[in-house]
């Protein structure tokens, strides 16, 4: 199952993020995937916010993951720095996932094989303007696909034409 | 864990240990200032071709080399174990697995030598590097803590008193150099290769933009990084030394613009400079230009003290026994640990 979506900004992805957030439940877990530059940071950003986290929410890149209190606690992991799928296991996205946690995984196409296949994976791309981003939201497993319709009409403000 | 209460007022030699992400490090430095021996086992060329550190090859390594490491530094410090009268290590911020390597080392020759142990805060370290082997030093001061995982502005007051006054919100400076260097295919890591091809490039080339975030000492590199793909993007032949010179250019501006601002707000006497992305030229050049004309003094620590080293950590850890006394022997690491105040 996939939706498209289209933003055009940073602002625009974190207030496309805030949306998704909404409908955010411990245990969920969404992998973003993007070259460098196309908002995977930015999605989380406006994810946290949406969430009530009220301190900013910076790069993981250097120390793998970051940990921040909101409506749900939200770990935000990058496995940019990881080259073996395995090395995931390291950080033990599971024991995250117990609770009231919900994990983002920026480039987590990467290492979709070692997690559980219950996620949403959304892909940002560059688009025709230098801030033009196309998403690409799809639903692997029950969690989300259970959810896929309301989170079509959230993401009805950013519905590719 | 109860600790022995001993005379901390005759601790002089510390032995500093240092394993929070790239480099294995141990330093023998007396009086917080004197740096006696300071070994770097860096290993930059195992992580090299995965482009970036890689946690379980960071952590077997530090086991392997942590202890090579010590012994080095005693034989060039040209004391004899005995002569150590307290063991640091940085218990974060950092790779838990790396951080855990060094913490238990420091805490088991701790024991061994019936010492204190002294656990030190990486970010803090940072800050005493600028005091190592310069007897001119003088507080205070404004830091700008520049790595691949840290951009920070930071008023030193006093011995024992600092405080953040602003950070980036997103990408760290030196986060920012391998990630364009990654993209321009120029390997790892990325700030000197930028640094080196730069000067081959012209760094008016490309206007890439000055991030100026809300908060006036809070900086911004995601944007930059954006731009340069989008540069690159579109101009898919332009010259990568003009790129690396423009996006430098970019950062160093914004970097020593805002640090210059901050000293002159809070009137501190100098600057001083710490981290990875220190150790860049032109960062250093341009610190040094805007302290000869603000009247300030500027404190470059040796290029080889920019970077991740055990030297720093020894000397913190001098100061926090002075200030603090010894910790706990049951501290673990913490890999989140920020700079908020100092340990008390």
């Amino acid at each position: 199952m996939i939706l498209r979506a289209r933003t055009t900004g940073a602002d625009a992805t974190r207030a496309l993020a805030g949306a998704i957030a909404e409908q955010a439940a411990g245990g969920d877990l969404i992998l973003l995937a993007g070259e460098l530059g196309a908002g995977k940071t930015a999605f989380v950003q406006g994810f946290g916010a949406a969430l009530g986290v009220d301190q900013p929410i910076t790069s993981p890149t250097f120390t793998l993951a970051h940990h921040y209190e909101g409506r749900l606690v939200l770990h935000h992991l990058d496995v940019y720095r990881l080259e073996r799928i395995s090395e995931i296991d390291d950080i033990g996205v599971s024991e995250l996932l117990d609770g009231n946690g919900v994990v983002l995984i920026e480039w987590g196409d990467a290492v979709a094989p070692a997690l559980p296949n219950d996620y949403l994976e959304i892909t940002l791309r560059y688009g025709e303007g230098d801030d033009d981003r196309h998403l690409e939201l799809r639903c692997v497993g029950g969690r989300w696909s259970a959810r896929h319709r309301t989170l079509g009409e959230k993401l009805q403000p950013w519905a590719e034409d | 864990m109860n600790q022995p209460t001993r005379d901390l007022s005759t601790v002089r030699t510390v032995l500093g240990i240092e394993s929070s992400c790239d480099e294995t490090a141990a330093a023998v430095v007396r009086d917080g200032r004197m740096q006696l021996s300071s070994v770097i086992s860096s290993q930059i060329d195992r992580h090299a071709r995965f482009g970036g550190v890689v946690p379980e090859i960071a952590s077997r390594a530090h086991v392997e080399m942590l202890n090579p490491v010590i012994a080095e530094a005693i034989v060039q410090a040209g004391i004899a174990d005995a002569e150590i009268d307290a063991v640091a290590a940085t218990y974060g911020p950092g790779l838990v697995g790396s951080l855990l390597v060094g913490v238990s080392a420091a805490k088991a020759l701790a024991l061994v030598w019936d010492v204190p142990f002294v656990a030190v805060n990486h970010l803090e370290a940072h800050l005493y590097s600028s005091m190592l082997e310069d007897p001119t030093f003088e507080l205070p001061v404004v830091v700008l803590l520049v790595s691949g995982g840290h951009t920070m502005l930071v008023h030193w007051e006093a011995e024992g008193s600092y405080r953040v006054l602003g950070g980036t919100i997103d990408d760290a400076a030196g986060e920012a150099y391998d990630k364009v260097a990654r993209y321009l295919g120029l390997g790892y890591p990325g700030g000197p290769v930028i640094d080196r091809i730069s000067l081959d490039g012209d760094p008016e080339a490309i206007a890439f933009p000055r991030a100026l975030p809300d908060r006036p000492y809070d900086f911004s590199f995601s944007g930059l990084k954006t731009s340069v793909v989008n540069h690159v993007r579109k101009h898919p032949d332009v010259s990568a030394e003009d790129v690396a010179a423009s996006f430098q250019e970019a950062v160093v501006d914004v970097l020593v613009t805002k640090t210059r601002r901050a000293a002159a707000d809070v009137g501190a006497k100098g600057i001083s400079i710490g981290g990875g992305v220190a150790a860049n030229s032109r960062l250093r050049e341009q610190i040094l230009t805007v302290c000869a004309e603000d009247g300030l003094a500027a404190y470059l620590p040796d290029r080889a003290n920019c970077t991740d080293n055990a030297a720093m950590v020894a000397a913190a850890g001098w100061w926090q026994l002075q200030r603090a006394g010894e910790s706990p022997l049951d501290t673990g690491a913490d890999p989140g640990l920020g700079l908020g105040s100092p340990a008390a």
